[in-house]
């Protein structure tokens, strides 16, 4: 067996994998890229040619219009296409719409490249599969044992209390503009609350885009068309930077909640000023990340951006050849 | 417990006082005996676990978890109660049902140190990270959520829809859980008996004098008297029972034995608290070595011994005199004072005047050590708890000097590098405090060593060199001049500003208002 690393390596740009002549998520722009999700740390814009989910290139297409690769090829997840004697195919990775693990074959070993994932439910993406390989390539956002994250029903009960017990405030939730808002919007109808929802002018696009593969979000509407007395004791939703900002003084007396795996840290809850934290993570936690460690039995395990100290003193301890690949930038989202 | 853990973690966030109180009424109100009752005790400082100590849980911790992961976490996270709470492997699995707070205050009152770790990994075990973190802050002694103990005492009034006043009246008399008190606010139950010999009557306090009023007030309707830089406190004593009481009604008898010694009157009296020596206050710095300690010893007796200055009588021989007006109580006073006889109590004088002008001269010049400025009582106000408008008025001699909320500190340069030595302060703005200056003087090298354990013990929150800090300490900020200024959130800069006094003994609620810097800029 050819050792992966002789075939796929890390690069200023990012991991590539050099006889398919690919990069994955690579940091700047490429002739040839395999993008695993939309978020704009992985999916940089500028790229010649491009594979992808459909979803992923649709979230693309919204975000840099002709800037985002001059071909696009969608496949599906489970569908196999090769380049250069190199298999490429793709698995769900459960992290936001269309965001996919990249599976690569080459010279009788694979290796999973997961991007960004979490293993619990997400009613707007289809749910993680392990792939079994030879490498798996993870990452480390919350690799640490003190981040477990709590149930997501739990935390919207939160929410839904907090906005009974105050009825005159609105509640201005900040949740990332891919993904996490989405997500938050799915959570607060299942959990049974049918009053309108209002957004900030950010999230409108990629929410219309999600509703367009099929997401019902109800009755969702302006927040900018609303007058201050309408917004108290409602639900507002609005991009991290937002919540500080002049644009929040439209709204009555706000309650500044935040949803975000950062959320467990107090330090960290109190730097981003959140009165309400909510830990909804979109990235797996310390027990997700050590169990798909073990689920997928990989003998290597390669560790991309976040706390990679802790999960390759994990790994090891399993008997598991962890490195960290030191990949740079891939940034702390899930802000 | 979870409960419990949910209201701590409300609490913690939130910083606005009037939401506070509704999470607090609303925790009082969906939350049943005992355990909302042991949430108040916790809250006001009414539980004490002498064994329960934080070394038990790193213990208990370090024996579970794989010691370079706890070193990573503890690193990232910088609290052991959180680091702890949030690493402890989960088994609620197990089985085990999370105990109620009741089971833990009274398992931790009841329970020998042999038996104290088992008892607590199980209950760890069985609660969730919130559920932990709660009960390893309440084992430890160190809630640190920004609710003082009136705070938590005004929500259980608004609770009840009764005034604070009552609440306070009652409380030396309540005992955890308090069940008598709930009834009685729920309407399920009598008021719980006050009538306690030696009880504390919420005290009547002053509004800062705005000079341009005086011309609106009349000189022949006030007395004046010297404002003393003590603490004020009340003595009470009936039944064979005396008690000293603090402002806020927290009782001190016992670090203070020279004044509840020889106590063989019945009355209530609020006087200030000093240390003098032959007929003398010494400075605020002697009374500090007082304060603050539950018990005494003879050095420190003998080498700053307290007294107590005497400005109003509650009750004389159980009669009631606060609807009197003050003239009348301070004829009476004068007539006690005569009458009675104990070494470490004395009269403070009235101070004559017959003009403004004259007063004002009087509170720039004529004063001996000890005095602070003036205070100004209506000749005919009844004694009334809180701070009813237009009676009572403080006149500080310097106009410059405001109380201020520690916020921040920050590690100092040089040989001062190990201590935090630079302060910001802020004072109130509605709600919320708003940082108005830093000052890194005008504290001696002991005080600054007892700043920097205060701070290290008092941490919320860490950004590099910086420590935000529990809002609970008081400092008297003393300052040459006032500016406007864009670069600061208050809008104000101040020109020299340095600590003149550390108020231990001093709420935050009494800190000074932003209005009040407002008025000193220069028009
Ligand atoms: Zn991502
Ligand atoms: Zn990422």
């Amino acid at each position: 067996m050819v050792k992966p690393e002789s075939w796929l390596k890390t690069t200023p740009g990012g991991l590539y994998c050099e006889p398919g002549d690919f990069y994955i998520d690579p940091t700047r722009a490429v002739e040839r890229a395999v993008v695993t999700h939309g978020h704009a740390d992985h999916a940089r814009p500028g790229h010649a040619k491009v594979l992808a989910t459909d979803a992923t290139l649709a979230i693309m297409r919204s975000r840099y219009d002709d800037q985002s690769g001059i071909t696009q090829q969608a496949i599906a997840y489970g569908e196999v296409v090769e380049i250069g004697g190199v298999k490429i195919s793709l698995a769900p990775a459960g992290h936001v719409l269309g965001s996919a693990q990249v599976v690569v074959e080459y010279a009788g070993s694979r290796v999973v490249v997961s991007g960004d994932y979490k293993r619990r439910p997400d009613p707007t993406c289809v749910p993680f599969e392990p792939v079994s390989c030879d490498v798996f390539v993870t990452e480390a956002t919350f690799a640490l044992p003190v981040f477990r994250h709590p149930s997501d029903e739990q935390e919207i009960a939160k929410l839904l209390r907090s906005v009974a017990l105050f009825p005159d405030r609105a509640h201005l939730v900040g949740a990332y503009a891919l993904g996490k808002a989405q997500r938050l919007l799915r959570l607060i109808r299942l959990a049974g609350y049918d009053r309108p929802i209002w957004l900030h002018g950010a999230l409108q696009n990629l929410t219309d885009l999600y509703a367009g593969f099929g997401i019902d979000f109800g009755d969702l509407r302006p927040a900018t068309e609303a007058t201050k007395v309408e917004l108290a004791g409602q639900i507002v939703l609005a991009p991290p930077g937002a919540l500080a900002d002049r644009w929040s003084r439209r709204l009555p007396d706000p309650l500044t909640a935040m949803a975000s795996g950062w959320m467990r840290v107090r330090a960290r809850a109190r730097q981003r000023g959140a009165e309400l934290p909510l830990i909804i993570s979109d990235h797996a936690d310390w027990d997700e990340l050590t169990r798909t460690i073990r689920d997928v039995g990989a003998p290597r395990l390669w560790v991309t951006h976040g706390r990679e100290e802790a999960l390759v003193h994990y790994a090891t301890g399993l008997g598991i050849e962890a490195e960290a690949l030191s990949l740079v930038g891939y940034e702390d989202e899930d802000s | 417990m979870k409960r419990f853990a949910d209201l701590l973690d409300s609490l913690a966030y939130q910083p606005q006082r009037n939401a506070k109180l509704r999470l607090l009424a609303d925790h009082f109100a969906r939350v049943p005996d005992p355990e909302r009752g042991y949430a108040l005790a916790a809250l006001t400082g009414g539980l004490d676990f002498a064994l329960a100590k934080a070394g038990l849980i790193r213990g208990l911790v370090t024996e579970r978890v794989d010691p370079v992961l706890f070193e990573l976490s503890y690193d990232y996270v910088g609290d052991l109660a959180e680091t702890a709470s949030l690493i402890w492997p989960e088994r609620t699995e197990a089985g085990n049902a999370a105990p109620t707070l009741r089971d833990v205050v009274e398992t931790l009152n009841s329970t020998g140190k042999a038996n104290l770790p088992g008892i607590v990994a199980g209950w760890l075990d069985a609660l969730d990270a919130d559920g932990r973190w709660a009960l390893i802050k309440l084992m430890t002694g160190g809630l640190r959520i920004g609710v003082s103990a009136r705070l938590a005492k005004t929500a259980v009034a608004q609770f009840g829809n009764v005034d604070i006043a009552e609440i306070e009246e009652l409380w030396h008399a309540l005992e955890p859980p308090y069940e008598d008190l709930f009834a009685w606010l729920s309407g399920s139950g009598p008021k719980p008996d006050p009538n306690l010999a030696a009880a504390f009557r919420p005290v009547m306090l002053a509004h800062p004098l705005d000079e341009q009023d005086l011309e609106k007030l009349s000189p022949s309707d006030f007395l004046a008297e010297w404002k003393w830089d003590g603490a004020r406190v009340q003595i009470a004593a009936d039944g064979g029972r005396v008690r000293l009481y603090t402002r806020s009604g927290d009782e001190v008898s016992g670090a203070f034995p020279e004044i509840v010694e020889g106590v063989d009157f019945q009355a209530t009296l609020d006087g200030e608290l000093l240390v003098m020596r032959d007929g003398l206050v010494a400075p605020f710095g002697d009374l500090q070595r007082r304060l603050n300690r539950k018990s005494v010893g003879p050095k420190l007796r003998a080498d700053f011994p307290c007294a107590v200055r005497l400005y109003d009588i509650l009750l004389d021989a159980g009669e009631d005199l606060r609807s009197l007006p003050f003239q009348a109580r301070r004829d009476r006073l004068e007539a006690w004072v005569e009458r009675i006889s104990h070494p470490r109590l004395d009269l403070s004088p009235t101070v004559p005047f017959s003009s403004w002008d004259e007063l004002a001269c009087l509170r720039r010049d004529g004063a001996e050590p000890g005095v602070e400025g003036l205070m100004l009582k209506r000749a005919d106000s009844a004694y009334m708890p809180g701070r009813p408008k237009g009676l009572w008025f403080k006149w500080k001699r310097d106009p410059a000097l405001i109380d201020a909320v520690v916020m921040y500190a920050q590690r100092g340069h040089g040989k001062r590098s190990s201590f935090y030595s630079d302060y910001t302060f802020g004072v109130w703005r509605g709600d919320e405090l708003v940082p108005v200056g830093k000052a890194y003087f005008g504290f001696t090298d002991a005080e600054l060593r007892e700043l920097d354990r205060w701070v290290r013990a008092n941490t919320v929150n860490r950004f590099g060199p910086v420590r935000e800090v529990e809002k609970s300490l008081v400092v008297e900020v003393a300052f040459e001049g006032l500016q406007r200024s864009t670069r600061h959130k208050s809008g104000l800069a101040m020109r020299f500003p340095r600590f003149s006094r550390i108020r231990w003994d001093k709420p935050v609620e009494e800190a000074d208002v932003i209005e009040n810097l407002e008025a000193l800029l220069p028009r």
